[in-house]
């Protein structure tokens, strides 16, 4: 355990240095993914305020939340995603990785929780500028807030777990990435990450409740802007925690045959 | 060889592939999606071989030999189609980790530390992976260091360094743990004559010092004249030969040369085999190998006064190499 740790605080060393070193383009990443949940705020608010005020229990002030706090979990959302896989194939990292005596999966969890620290720091400035802009109704609870620091970390989990596992389609076959593409629709749709859910019809907001990708997106934001009881916390707490269990049985169950499926030719 | 001191034993070892087929053309391209024709490839087929521990073998071969397939099989990165492989008592496939700490595999042409960093923030971090005792660590590493003249180069980022200085640093990261069995591929491919000289050295000497069993791959053969004293060549997934360096030439060179000093330079030995060389009196005559002793007695009868002197010698190691790769393919299998 002490050597996990010991790899865990050594990976995450080098990824804050790394992501420090490109700290503008990270920078420039960032603004530029401003672009969408800024849109989604225009329109939104916009129809707000042509029905009366609100939409879906959301008023522009609420809006203007729900896609501040947006930016912050999308930046915590962003994982190693399966095309990311496919290059590791096919320029042969994944051999070196393989060679290492510990599941590269360690790797890339304390790498990504490393940007993650990264992202949070360079996120605050952003979402200054974007308070003054947009004027948010943010009436964050005590246990919102400790809620949110949780559900932030167990939301980007989520989302990893499940990703990693849905990348090691790639041992299977180079080229899958119909299956990724038909995956982030899905997660669009049924996230949170477009619109907020209770804007959606009934049906599908009963089957977002199903489905992981609401835990990880939507349900940390809601934490924060005050729309959840601490039973609705907690319960959300726990879904990430399902999700996460669920992903890291996926991996444990797929990856001795992933290996022994990885052809590696030429790598 | 006795298997019970063997470090690296192989029996029956086969990996094949499967590969997708068809001729070019839209026409081949639609018929393909009813009629998928398949090819199987043998990358590896039935070889068998025992490396003792702390040998240095060189493991020959041209493009596509089998080379690379068989040391990630024995890597444990690849599975085996058939066969049994056994390194340091492990079925490398399993690829437990008490088999990961004790090997390395370095391939020349890939770059396993971290691009923006110093190489030394990478080191440390494979201090993490193996668990290697902080003053251990600290002390290989600053000797790794010392012998490969690195010390001005641990603050760069790996992505300022040269190609040979990056395969310096790559092999140092590769042997921090201290692996008893090295898997080399081509580690000196793309590197200047100095750079490959010294890293030859550095082999040697980890080899020397630690008793380590490494088995190399490369394309040159200085590398393998310097390092190994055993060869084996291996050519469409097959072992040609397993022994002696010295003893390939033997086995494959169909000529030998042999090199006449002569006290009048004017005589012409075109008569006693194919000249390949004139310089001041010395003329370098290839003959087959059977000829050899029918010939050097013939010159040394004809030119009994003037020869002042002649050596008999196997053709370079170059162009043994050189007559193996060219032997034929077997026919594969055509699903």
């Amino acid at each position: 355990m002490t050597s996990l740790i010991d790899l865990y605080l050594g990976t995450l060393r080098i990824s804050i240095i790394e992501q420090f070193q490109y700290r503008v383009a990270n920078y420039f990443y960032m603004i530029g993914m401003i672009a969408e949940p800024v849109i989604y705020l225009v329109v939104w608010s916009t129809v707000a305020r042509n029905q009366g005020g609100s939409v879906g229990g959301y008023t522009p002030g609420e809006f203007a939340a729900y896609y501040i706090v947006w930016t912050l979990v999308r930046n915590m959302n962003i994982v190693l995603t399966p095309y990311a896989w496919e290059f590791r194939i096919q320029r042969g990292r994944l051999s070196g990785e393989l060679m290492r005596p510990v599941h590269p999966i360690h790797f890339d969890l304390a790498f990504f929780t490393g940007w993650k620290f990264v992202a949070i720091v360079l996120w605050l400035p952003i979402a200054a500028i974007l308070t003054l802009a947009f004027q948010p109704t943010l009436n964050p609870t005590l246990e919102g807030v400790l809620g949110f620091a949780v559900a932030l970390w167990g939301g980007f989990l989520v989302r990893f777990m499940l990703l990693w596992a849905l990348g090691m389609l790639t041992f299977w076959t180079t080229r899958v990435s119909a299956i990724f593409e038909l995956y982030f629709t899905a997660e669009l749709l049924l996230s949170g990450r477009l619109a907020p859910l209770s804007l959606m019809p009934d049906w599908v907001q009963q089957l977002a409740g199903l489905l992981p990708f609401k835990w990880a997106f939507q349900y940390p934001i809601e934490t924060l802007i005050g729309q959840l009881s601490t039973q609705e916390i907690l319960f959300g707490l726990a879904m990430q925690a399902f999700w996460t269990l669920f992903g890291i049985a996926l991996v444990s169950v797929t990856w001795r045959a992933a290996v022994r499926r990885f052809s590696a030719v030429g790598n | 060889m006795s298997s019970t001191t063997s470090v690296i034993r192989i029996a029956g070892l086969r990996k094949s592939y499967v590969v997708p087929e068809r001729e070019a053309g839209l026409k081949a391209a639609i018929r393909s999606l009813f009629r998928r024709k398949t090819r199987e490839v043998k990358a590896v087929d039935d070889i068998s071989f025992e490396v003792q521990a702390g040998e240095v073998v060189g493991f020959l071969g041209p493009n596509g030999a089998g080379k690379t397939t068989t040391l990630k099989m024995l890597s444990g990165l690849l599975y085996p189609t058939s066969g049994e492989v056994s390194v340091l008592g492990h079925v490398p496939s399993k690829r437990e980790k008490s088999f990961l700490r004790q090997i390395t595999l370095v391939m020349g042409n890939r770059n396993q530390l971290t691009w923006d960093l110093p190489a030394i923030d990478s080191f440390d971090l494979n201090r993490a992976i193996y668990r290697i005792p902080p003053d251990d660590y600290r002390r290989t590493r600053d000797e790794f260091i010392e012998l490969l003249e690195l010390k001005e180069l641990m603050r760069k980022p790996v992505r300022n360094l040269s190609l040979g200085e990056r395969m310096k640093m790559e092999i140092v990261g590769a042997l921090l743990h201290q692996p008893k069995v090295l898997f080399l591929d081509e580690p000196t491919i793309g590197l200047d004559v100095t750079m490959q000289r010294r890293l030859r050295h550095f082999i040697a000497e980890y080899n020397r010092r630690t008793g380590a069993t490494v088995l190399l791959t490369s394309h040159y053969m200085a590398d393998v004249v310097a390092l190994c004293k055993r060869v084996i060549v291996i050519h469409h997934g097959r072992i040609l030969y397993d022994g002696d360096l010295s003893g390939l030439a033997g086995q494959f060179a169909a000529y030998k040369t042999i090199e006449v000093t002569l006290e009048d330079t004017s005589v012409d030995l075109q008569t006693y085999g194919e000249v390949i060389g004139k310089d001041a009196g010395k003329v370098t005559l290839r003959v087959p190998k059977a000829e050899t002793s029918r010939v050097t007695a013939r010159l040394l009868t004809d030119y009994a006064d003037a020869v002042t002197d002649l050596t008999i010698e196997d053709p370079p190691i170059e162009d043994v190499i050189e007559r193996v790769f060219a032997q034929a393919a077997p026919q594969e299998k055509v699903a």
